[in-house]
């Protein structure tokens, strides 16, 4: 009964329990009451409509960094450097606002476009890790960190040097753009409903990519027998550097999101951290595309939701981050004792 | 020290890999153990060197006394010591930071002692080296005897050697056996594990020879090589009567080709093959036949010659265009290199067919996979993963991932570790392909397998290769001498 599909989803059930249970100890040796922290993150995230709203804005740059992650995922490669791909995605939109900042054109053309640039911009910037692994054989683990430094340094050169403020440059980012250049929202809320379905759209195609495709089936043979499917005749090389400008191109488009549909200018932290929460999506939902939805919601509330703490509690907002760290351990170790058991068995 | 194995069981999973194996080294000996690949004599040695461990009832006896070891620092303790073929160094360090590894005993290593110690054994046995060098710079043979000084400084009275002549030159073969020869003096045993008939015969007191997991006889010179064969490779079973389909045109044609690597140079090897014909290549695992596969499927490229498909230039081309000119290659690693563990059979006979567009026709894909099951014979079914399947099941599967037309077709064991069924039937769908006009170049320790579907054997010995050798008229033992390295002419060029 503890093989197949049940037996993993009670494995799965019982990692949440243990994580909850973790997070509770850490809480109760603070001295707070788990069972009201809990209680807060939930009116926090879900209590009410406004609150919903700034879930959903989490929930799009991270589900469309987690739709990129599935596509690296599936061709074997960890793309630690999607968090710089999203900083060059945002850098790259920025960039081409500023270009028709005076122009006549239409805002809806001139957002496209933007949107577009993002997109290219983190695809090229995910080809240079992918082109360090394959022609100078830099593990894309270590290339795409560095890079994530470089991305970083850029953003800050960017906001204090050429892209400076008026007077003073300051760490509150580049001079916000007009209304016009930014994604519609929702009247009273936060939320672009645009920038949603972008989100959504992003993973559907990765779903289908990876579910229906000839495309797909090739990456997922790269990812798991490189050998074999060199001498089955798919060019794999090939295959890995597309996968890295796909995944580019979605945390491009998450980049970009921050850009026109948040912030409406550069700030140092454009990224958020997104690109490593989607990482850990990613790993919690062992790479299933029809699992990512559910999960990068839930990871979203998990945000949102942490940031009463402070306010009520007098707890540190990065609890929410302690049970994602802490869930997507039980979850690994859960898995690996079930494969164990399963092999017993 | 005596040596003494008593009823050496090992199973792998359904494998019984060493059938109640018993042996008597008794000190000061060289012991030579023969067998062919796969005959038992690398997990023999590896249980007596603590690599793993053999199944209870198993008993290891050194001078009299039980022992247990679990490990190859156990081994080592009790005073085994074993030098493999790969040397288990460590390049990038110095070669007394290698000296010193394995050593226990403090946090901080005595540099001076073990210098001191190094030269005056380097000394005892006319080796030379600077300690402060680096491995990476050393030759094979070079690396063998810092691993010989390494095992002796810390202790071994016994000492295994697998395969040690591979990949060294003449000379440091010769300065080998002298070193080894004056071991047995000190009361040192020697454990030589080797294919090769002639160094075996050269250097030891007595000799063993495993074949299928069992001790299958024992011999003391003066050696009888033909015995010696026969127990190798044993007695012929027929496998029916040989086939032959009706010779074409050729399809690939190899001039002067050259192909080395870290151990082998392979040197002007001369070949033409005709549609229809079946070429087996012999030799003992790492004589050279691996990279002349791999060198005809465009996965190794030759350092100098041509080679030629039905009159296409393919020199140095990829493996990717030998593919689409109708080379395909199967491996012998299913798992590893031949099949994608995770997938499908439906996605594998999916991903063959070279899939054009974008949608994967599921329905298709589903009814080709029922189709190839069915005609292959795989138990599975077309959702099954591969590694699900059994290794027949798996060996079939390959087969069955087979493009349709092709001109050359190239084998790793083919039939590697399958019952004669299996082997029959895979022999049954190749020999089909030969009609249709594919030529057929395969790999295999097995002798018969060889003779009886063969039209023509090239065989490998140390990177030489021999002349095509009618299969029709040549016996188990003529080739078994062969890859023993006995018959070969003195300058043996490559004239196949």
């Amino acid at each position: 009964m503890l093989k197949g599909r049940a037996g993993s989803i009670a494995f799965q059930l019982l990692a949440f329990v243990l994580a909850l249970g973790f997070v509770s100890l850490i809480l109760l040796s603070a001295g707070a009451s788990p069972m009201e922290a809990y209680k807060n993150m939930l009116t926090g995230s879900i209590g009410s409509m406004r609150k919903f709203a700034e879930v959903l804005v989490t929930f799009v740059p991270l589900l469309l960094v987690t739709a990129g992650l599935l596509i690296t995922f599936s061709a074997g490669l960890w793309n630690i450097g999607v968090e710089g791909q999203i900083v060059i995605g945002a850098i790259s939109t920025v960039g081409v606002l500023r270009i028709f900042v005076d122009s006549t054109l239409p805002p809806a053309l001139i957002i496209m476009l933007a949107i577009f640039g993002g997109m290219i911009g983190g695809a090229l910037w995910a080809s240079l890790a992918g082109m360090l692994k394959t022609f100078g054989g830099v593990n894309e683990i270590f290339g795409g960190l560095g890079l994530n430094f470089v991305s970083t340094a850029l953003t800050l050169y960017l906001i204090f040097g050429p892209w400076k403020r008026e007077g003073v440059a300051s760490m509150s980012g580049t001079e916000p753009f007009p209304d016009h250049f930014a994604l519609p929202q929702v009247p009273e809320l936060r939320i672009s409903l645009w920038a949603l379905g972008i989100a959504l759209t992003g993973i559907v195609i990765v779903y289908f990519i990876l579910q229906g495709t000839y495309f797909g089936l090739k990456l997922k043979a790269v990812g798991k027998n490189f050998r074999a499917a060199y001498l089955l005749g798919i060019p794999t090389w090939q295959y890995s550097m597309y996968s890295f400008l796909i995944c580019g191109a979605l945390a491009g488009a998450a980049g970009a999101m921050q850009v026109t549909a948040v912030y409406h200018r550069l700030i140092p932290s454009i990224s958020s951290g997104y690109g490593y929460l989607g990482l850990m999506v990613a790993m919690l939902i062992n790479y299933q595309a029809v699992w990512a939805i559910p999960v990068a919601l839930f990871f979203a509330a998990l945000n949102i939701g942490s940031i009463q703490l402070p306010i009520v509690m007098k707890l540190d907002s990065s609890l929410a981050g302690v049970l994602q760290g802490v869930l997507v351990l039980f979850v690994l170790l859960m898995e690996g004792a079930r494969q164990k058991f399963v092999k017993k068995a | 020290m005596n040596v003494e194995l008593k009823n050496i069981h090992k199973h792998f999973g359904k494998t019984h890999a060493n059938k109640g194996i018993n042996l008597a080294i008794p000190s000061g000996t060289i012991q030579g153990v023969l067998g062919e690949n796969g005959a038992g004599k690398s997990t023999l040695m590896k249980i007596l060197s603590g690599f793993i461990q053999a199944d209870s009832g198993s008993q290891i006896i050194l001078d009299g006394k039980p022992v247990i070891i679990h490990s190859p620092a156990d081994a080592i303790h009790v005073g085994v010591g074993m030098l493999h073929q790969d040397p288990l160094d460590f390049p990038p360090m110095r070669v007394l930071d290698n000296f010193l590894l394995g050593r226990s005993g403090g946090l901080f290593p005595n540099r001076k002692e073990a210098a001191q110690n190094f030269n005056l054994l380097a000394r005892e046995f006319d080796f030379s080296f600077d300690p402060e060098t680096y491995v990476d710079t050393l030759t094979v043979g070079e690396r063998q005897q810092l691993e010989i000084m390494r095992l002796l400084w810390l202790g071994a009275r016994v000492l295994i050697l697998d395969e040690p002549t591979t990949g060294i030159s003449a000379s440091q073969k010769a300065k080998l056996f002298a070193t080894l020869k004056k071991l047995p003096e000190q009361g040192m045993t020697i454990i030589f594990v080797s294919h090769k008939l002639e160094d075996v015969e050269n250097l030891c007191d007595q000799v063993a020879v495993l074949r299928a997991g069992e001790l299958v006889g024992e011999m003391k010179p003066p050696f009888n090589t033909s015995k010696l064969v026969e127990m190798m490779f044993g007695k012929a079973i027929t496998l029916g009567a040989r086939q032959t389909a009706e010779v074409g045109g050729t399809v690939l044609s190899l001039n002067n080709i050259s192909l080395e690597d870290a151990r082998l140079k392979i040197k002007d090897v001369n070949l033409d093959l005709r549609a229809g014909e079946v070429i087996g290549l012999a030799g003992l695992e790492g004589s050279g036949q691996g990279m002349f596969i791999r060198a005809c499927s465009g996965l190794v490229r030759p350092v100098g010659g041509k080679v030629q498909l039905k009159g296409q230039d393919l020199t140095g081309k990829s493996y990717h265009t030998f593919k689409a000119a109708g080379v395909n290659f199967l491996p012998a690693a299913r798992l590893e290199e031949g099949l994608v563990p995770g997938l499908s059979l439906t996605d594998h006979f999916v991903l063959a067919e070279q899939p054009k567009g974008i949608f994967i026709d599921r329905v298709a894909g589903e009814k080709l996979a029922e189709d190839r099951i069915q005609s292959f014979n795989i138990r599975g079914t077309p959702l099954s993963t591969v590694e699900s399947l059994s290794g027949g099941n798996q060996q079939r599967a390959e087969l069955a991932l087979l493009q349709t037309p092709l001109s050359l077709i190239l084998l790793e064991h083919p039939t590697r570790g399958l019952d004669i069924e299996s082997v029959i039937y895979i022999w049954a769908k190749l020999k089909e392909r030969c009609r249709q006009g594919a030529a057929i170049i395969f790999i295999s320790s097995d002798l018969e397998e060889i003779l009886q579907y063969s039209d023509r054997v090239l065989v490998f010995f140390s990177g030489k290769v021999s002349p095509p050798i009618d299969a029709a008229v040549t016996s188990v033992e003529q080739l078994g001498q062969l890859i023993g390295g006995k018959g070969w002419p003195e300058k043996g060029g490559g004239h196949a």
